[in-house]
């Protein structure tokens, strides 16, 4: 048997691969830019995993093109993302999470600190990320504010550590500032505040989505507007907080506020492109996708202010060698300005900033970031017109938007009761 | 060896084998260790073994679960008593009215035609017709039967009935239509010539003999109903739930072991459920 499989000599694969890796040995070196292992490098496959926001095709195909290595990319809800971070180690080499589900999985182990002096544009994160400061003077939002997750001990350090510390948990890529989502044609009146969730107004017309710890903290942003309730801190309920919180949300849906929730992205688009909620807890990228099929939806900045979300990538405490160059390699690429330039024309925040803007027009980065009027047409990465001459981004700019974050998405100490109250709420 | 394999009751055994290995490995495997799992003790992102009663003990002291509990039978029953009329009508009609077999074999295809498409499919067409905007609202509108579109045709209990009744039908059918095929049409003239009218025929001679059709109907739809869990979520709009909603929220949230006890709570009910519903049949007999 062995006979027919077994070969002597050079294969026609390997004699391949030889000639591939000396031509790219060859092209390194007249280029002036000579990495050690680049011979080896298209042998690298990442494979990074993360919710939809981020997990784009287009990426992978840059990726492949500026750097020579495959990254591979799923894409999962939210609670499957953090499933996965906790108990499969071993799938990825690249967690593309969000930090409250960091403060989850940080603990189990997974996952390896990054060191900071490795990243080319450390220096240029945004200061939410590091100090946790927006700008010197503004205050630091309830729950868990990414800063808060962001620094650990050293490369296997399982605590967190509230100053920069030189290793950091995830590197920031992402963030924004969240609100309802209003059909402004179908409601015909300005919307000023959470509470209006609740209005009875839209009794049958109003949803939430059923994440519990992202849609907790809408509710309790709508439970203060409503002045029911001033939470001392919103991420971190008491039992008898959170009981008074789903208490409020129970009634409201057995008097049949809602029409329904949602769990993937594409069902708060549909729900509201159809017209059968006018007003619900909504993502940036779902309004872009109900205003692409020409109805009229607006994301919509509110008194109270905004809740607020970060994202960055981690990588798996299983990586060494190589593949843990390749991964370094591809954050600093991610941190370079392309990435970052993709996600803000999405609506987005790049956590660096500066590099994104080199790759973004002018009226671009004035749309996006600077809240200014546009002065032509502004379309998303893949082409779509998203807005025309002379309108603005709802909320402005990103000072006024960021600026107005009164909470994080969090981990509550007492998680695991709101979780079993939060599948009450839902069966209830 | 030739000597053993005469023995019959090796041969026996052999024969039975392979399905005893499949279902063993396949069925009473994965049982088991579900069993085993709805003991264990689940922090928030480990699980830890264990044997203690505590995932049963929050099971039967939230008030949640009956509430949930019942909704599951109230889904069940609702679906069971529209499945069963408009199958045992589907299928008498096809087995009594219609002559030839070639039409009966035609029309009995006919029925089986929504079955090529994926059954989540069916369900969720069912939204845009059913939607505030939707056809059905759209049409009764311009008719001007009503004035303002009818809010509980869909994300109620009513859109998940419909679309139970819509899936399930035709596993009441085949069955109750098989059973009926296989009546000696020589009882019915009997019966015509002993002086019984149209319904005393349908009352005291077809439907006891259709009992067995009519009861493995039953089962299918009781026990399909009981475990559904997406057919709830999406046309309710998430918010009914049934108790596979309940085990599918607890994996989503990586609570393993309280999953398990739900799901062998489910088992036992579904089980109990059904050995009530072979009291009033003996299928074995019957077939």
């Amino acid at each position: 048997m062995t006979k027919f499989t077994s070969r002597t000599g050079l294969s026609r694969r390997a004699l391949l691969k030889g000639a591939a890796s000396t031509a790219i040995a060859a092209g390194s070196t007249t280029l002036g830019a000579p990495m050690l292992w680049a011979q080896n490098i298209k042998d690298v496959t990442i494979r990074q995993f993360g919710t939809g926001v981020s997990n784009l095709n287009d990426v992978a195909n840059k990726v492949k093109e500026d750097l020579g290595f495959t990254l591979e990319m799923t894409a999962l809800d939210t609670d499957s993302v953090t499933q996965r971070a906790a108990t499969q180690p071993n799938s990825f080499d690249i967690a593309d999470i969000e930090y409250f589900i960091c403060k989850k999985v940080w603990a189990a182990g997974n996952m390896q600190a990054m060191d900071t002096s490795k990243i080319a544009n450390y220096d240029k994160i945004a200061g939410t990320f590091r100090s946790g400061l927006l700008t010197p003077t503004s205050t630091i939002a309830q729950g868990t504010a990414p800063h808060t997750v962001g620094f650990t001990s050293g490369q296997n350090g399982t605590e967190f550590i509230q100053e920069e510390s030189g290793w950091m948990t995830l590197i920031p890529t992402i963030y924004n500032a969240d609100t309802l989502g209003i059909r402004p044609d179908l409601i015909g009146r300005p919307i000023n505040n959470w509470s209006e969730l609740l209005n009875p107004e839209f009794k049958g017309k109003a949803s939430i989505l059923d994440i519990s710890s992202i849609g907790i903290m809408d509710m309790a942003m709508v439970v203060e507007s409503m002045g029911e309730y001033t939470y001392p801190d919103k991420g971190n309920m008491t039992k008898e907080e959170i009981d008074l919180t789903l208490g409020i949300f129970t009634e409201a849906k057995k008097n049949g506020q809602f029409r329904a929730f949602w769990k993937s992205f594409d069902e708060s688009v549909n729900l509201m492109a159809s017209g059968e909620v006018v007003i619900q807890s909504m993502w940036s990228p779902a309004i872009t996708a109900v205003k692409s099929q020409g109805v009229p939806c607006v994301y919509q900045p509110l008194e109270e202010g905004y809740r607020s979300w970060g994202g960055g990538l981690g990588i798996s405490a299983a990586l060494s060698g190589l593949e843990l160059d390749a991964a370094y390699e591809y954050i600093n690429w991610y941190l370079s300005g392309w990435v970052g330039g993709y996600l803000m024309r999405q609506g987005y925040y790049s956590a660096v900033p500066e590099t994104s803007k080199e790759f973004m027009t002018a009226d671009e980065w004035g749309f996006w970031y600077e809240g200014k009027a546009a002065q032509g047409d502004i379309l998303s990465p893949t082409g779509d017109k998203l807005a025309g001459t002379g309108e603005v981004r709802d909320g402005g700019a990103f000072l006024d938007r960021m600026g107005s974050v009164v909470c994080w998405n969090s981990v509550m100490d007492e998680n695991q009761y709101m979780v079993r109250k939060w599948n009450e709420f839902i069966a209830a | 060896m030739k000597k053993l394999l005469e023995n019959r009751n090796v041969t026996g055994w052999l024969m039975v084998s392979p399905l005893a290995a499949v279902l063993l490995v396949f069925l009473v495997m994965p049982i088991v260790l579900i069993v085993i799992v709805s003991f264990w003790r689940a922090t928030e992102f480990s699980i830890i073994p264990a044997f203690e009663w505590d995932n049963y003990a929050f099971l039967f002291g939230s008030p949640v679960t009956y509430a949930v509990f019942l909704n599951t039978f109230k889904y069940a029953f609702i679906t069971w008593a529209f499945t069963l009329i408009i199958g045992f009508t589907v299928a008498y009609y096809l087995a009594f009215h219609i002559r030839s077999l070639t039409w009966q074999v035609a029309l009995f295809l006919l029925c089986t035609i929504p079955f090529w498409t994926s059954n989540i499919i069916r369900m969720i067409s069912w939204i845009p017709f059913l939607g505030r905007n939707g056809i059905a609202n759209s049409t009764m509108m311009s008719w001007g039967v009503i004035d303002e579109p009818v809010e509980w045709l869909l994300f109620s209990d009513f859109a998940v009935i419909l679309a139970f009744v819509h899936l399930y039908t035709l596993f009441m059918v085949v069955p109750i239509f098989n059973t009926m095929m296989r009546i000696d049409k020589s009882l019915i003239e009997a019966a015509r010539d002993a002086g019984a009218n149209g319904a005393q025929i349908l009352w005291n001679v077809i439907i006891p003999l259709t009992k067995p059709g009519i009861m493995i109907g039953t089962i299918f739809v009781v026990t399909l109903v009981m475990g559904d869990f997406i057919t709830v979520r999406f046309m309710s709009g998430s918010q009914s739930a049934n108790v596979g909603r309940l085990i599918s929220n607890d994996i989503a949230l990586l609570q393993y072991p309280s999953a398990s006890a739900t799901a062998i709570v489910l088992l036992a009910t579904v089980l109990i459920t059904i050995g009530i519903l072979l009291r009033f049949v003996d299928i074995r007999k019957e077939l």
